[in-house]
């Protein structure tokens, strides 16, 4: 086990760097980055002196060192618009994206769970087919379109209809909670299911459950307390790597809703030509993601010695 | 050419089914296919290759004068703010998605396919070197990367191809590879390799044709997947530019009339909703059907 963790983390920091060379490098790909700062009236040597203040005339593997540099004290540089730090408006930022993403979490696994479990103690039935369908929806509702749909419906048209409305943009009390996150959630439905589901059906089929059940303990007992606590170890994993997926997704989700995250900064700096908040944004959740991957595989290994993983 | 090689390979040769009876037995198992996924995507096949006859408008033209009009029979499915036809967007609109995802497959995924089979079959350093690229590429937030490559190149046709190939490529990759692994230690490729059969011939006859059934499973549900990435980009503003009919274009591009003319987003959305779920539960019947080892419970 000892190696399959220090294999991971190897693997990580080949990520971590991957990414972090993928936007040096895209930042440097059409020519100079100076000429977003420098106006053609400027004079050639002010233009100069303003290339070697930002170490521009260095070769680019010196560039590149001083940004990893910088990058390890958690310095990602100043926006070009806002003119104040890129880790600042990070963390004002993030509090928003993440609480969203936490509370998209738990909607998906409440709906999840219980329908994987459900559809596995009446596999073949009826509601194994119902939650198939809800499964195979999910994975294939575009969470933009989502997202109109609902804030259409539960926003405009109950509005409309005198009825109790929820609000649909921007971010305050619980209420502004629940279109985006059940927007974000819903994509993901589908895996919970899945997994339960089979995680599930493996479980039931275990000489334990069938002690259980031959002790003469309640069906229902059997399910939800025997029988689900050892289904839930593949589920709580994978809803690990949810949290990290909701990270990537967030941009979406926060352009149609107007949620004050940090995935709508990032799209804001692109069309405000704010290439450091860009940058910014893209190493933070990468690295985010690639971190939640590594505890998640280490966290897997140790709860269920079951598990061999093999180094290859 | 009486080498070494030549001549075994000819010994084990198999009988091979004649091409006639393999595309009907084909058909009859399509026959069984699931109906309502196999209706959407033939209607989508039909927009696609005969789009200037099914559409009932230009799909680029605009009339000012009749925009946001409501469904009705001169415009099935009404029209956008300006006055084009949202229906004949549709129709022209699947040609992109089509376009898109097949060029993308081709290029990523047949990249994804060589990488696959190859390191796999071989092992070894250029296996490993692979292996940590593909992870490398797979925990990449691909919106974000995204939305920094349009910030570099601008956004284009091209440049969402262009996007999408590595992420494909390395989903496809770690899939053939799994599966090379399996197929490498098969007798029949131990055979091979006593009589002296040279790797590109090994990897092409024996390993390829029994990754095949896997690759087109996992094609048919990469496609709803890269039509999903894609039309969440362009709804973004960072995928196909407008005027083109893209489906996640037009999504955005009804955004804000939503409460006066809701059918702008609402159609082509129910568009890329059908053909995803289309895709993905045929791909599924398709797994069940071809790659039984790899059906769910």
């Amino acid at each position: 086990m000892g190696r399959y963790v220090a294999n991971r983390i190897a693997q990580s920091l080949v990520n971590i760097l991957f990414i972090t060379v993928l936007v040096f490098l895209l930042a440097r790909a059409t020519g100079d980055p100076a000429d977003v700062f420098i106006d053609d009236s400027l004079p050639p040597e002010a233009a100069e002196a303003f290339r070697v203040r930002l170490g521009l005339d260095q070769p680019i593997y010196v560039q590149y060192w001083v940004f990893i540099k910088d990058l390890s004290r958690g310095d990602l540089g100043d926006s070009v618009r806002g003119h104040r730090p890129v880790t600042e408006m990070l963390v004002e930022r993030l509090p928003a994206t993440f609480s969203l993403a936490l509370v998209a979490m738990g909607i998906a696994m409440v709906m999840g769970i219980p329908l994987g479990v459900l559809s596995a103690v009446y596999r073949g039935t009826v509601i194994d087919r119902a939650a198939k369908i809800v499964a195979f929806l999910g994975q294939s509702t575009p969470s933009f379109w989502l997202g109109i749909m609902l804030m259409l419906f539960f926003g405009v048209f109950f509005f409309q209809q005198g009825l109790p409305s929820l609000p649909i943009s921007g971010r305050g009390g619980a209420a502004t909670y629940i279109l985006p996150s059940f927007t974000m959630g819903w994509f993901v439905v589908a895996g919970l299911v899945r997994l339960t589901r089979s995680s599930m059906l493996d479980v039931l089929d275990s000489d334990y459950v069938t002690m259980a059940r031959a002790k003469g303990l309640n069906e229902k007992v059997v399910i939800w307390k025997h029988a689900l606590r050892n289904a839930m170890i593949p589920v709580l994993t994978y809803s690990g790597l949810i949290l990290g997926g909701f990270m990537n997704g967030s941009v979406v989700v926060e352009q149609v809703f107007a949620w004050p995250g940090v995935g709508r900064m990032a799209l804001t700096a692109v069309s405000g030509r704010d290439y450091p908040v860009v940058q910014g944004v893209v190493i933070m959740i990468g690295v985010f993601y690639i971190v939640i991957n590594l505890l998640v595989d280490i966290l897997y290994v140790m709860i269920d010695p079951r598990i061999k993983y093999s180094n290859s | 050419m009486a080498q070494a090689t030549g001549q075994p390979d000819a010994v084990i040769q198999v009988q091979t089914i004649p091409l006639h009876r393999r595309v009907r037995a084909g058909l009859v198992v399509l026959k069984r296919a699931p109906l309502i996924p196999m209706i959407i995507l033939g209607v989508l096949l039909i927009f696609v290759a005969f789009a200037p006859l099914v559409a009932t408008h230009d799909p680029v033209q605009n009339d000012i004068m009749n925009n946001l009009a409501p469904p009705s029979i001169a415009n099935f499915l009404g029209t956008d703010q300006l006055g084009r036809d949202v229906y004949s967007r549709i129709v022209y609109g699947s040609r992109i998605s089509l376009a898109l995802s097949l060029l993308v497959i081709a290029i990523g995924g047949g990249a994804g396919i060589i990488l696959g089979t190859v390191t796999g079959y071989l092992g070894g350093r250029a296996d490993a070197l692979v292996q940590r690229a593909v992870e490398a590429v797979l925990a990449l937030p691909l919106i974000l990367v995204a939305l920094s490559f349009v910030f570099t190149f601008g956004f284009s046709f091209w440049n969402v191809v262009m996007i999408l190939c590595p992420f494909v490529a390395a989903r496809f990759a770690r899939i053939v590879r799994g599966e090379t692994l399996s197929t490498r230690e098969r007798d029949y490729v131990a055979l091979a390799k006593v009589i002296g059969a040279p790797t590109h011939r090994i990897v092409l006859k024996h390993i390829l044709p029994n990754v095949f059934n896997t690759v087109v499973v996992i094609s048919t549900l990469e496609v709803g997947h890269i039509i999903l990435v894609e039309s969440s980009l362009s709804f973004l503003g960072v995928g196909i530019p407008p005027p083109k009919p893209a489906w996640g274009l037009m999504v955005a591009e009804g955004r804000q009339f939503i409460t006066s003319a809701y059918w702008i987003s609402l159609f082509p959305g129910l568009a890329i909703m059908a053909t995803v779920l289309s895709l993905n539960l045929f791909g599924d019947w398709l797994r069940d059907t071809m790659d039984p080892r790899r059906r769910e419970l």
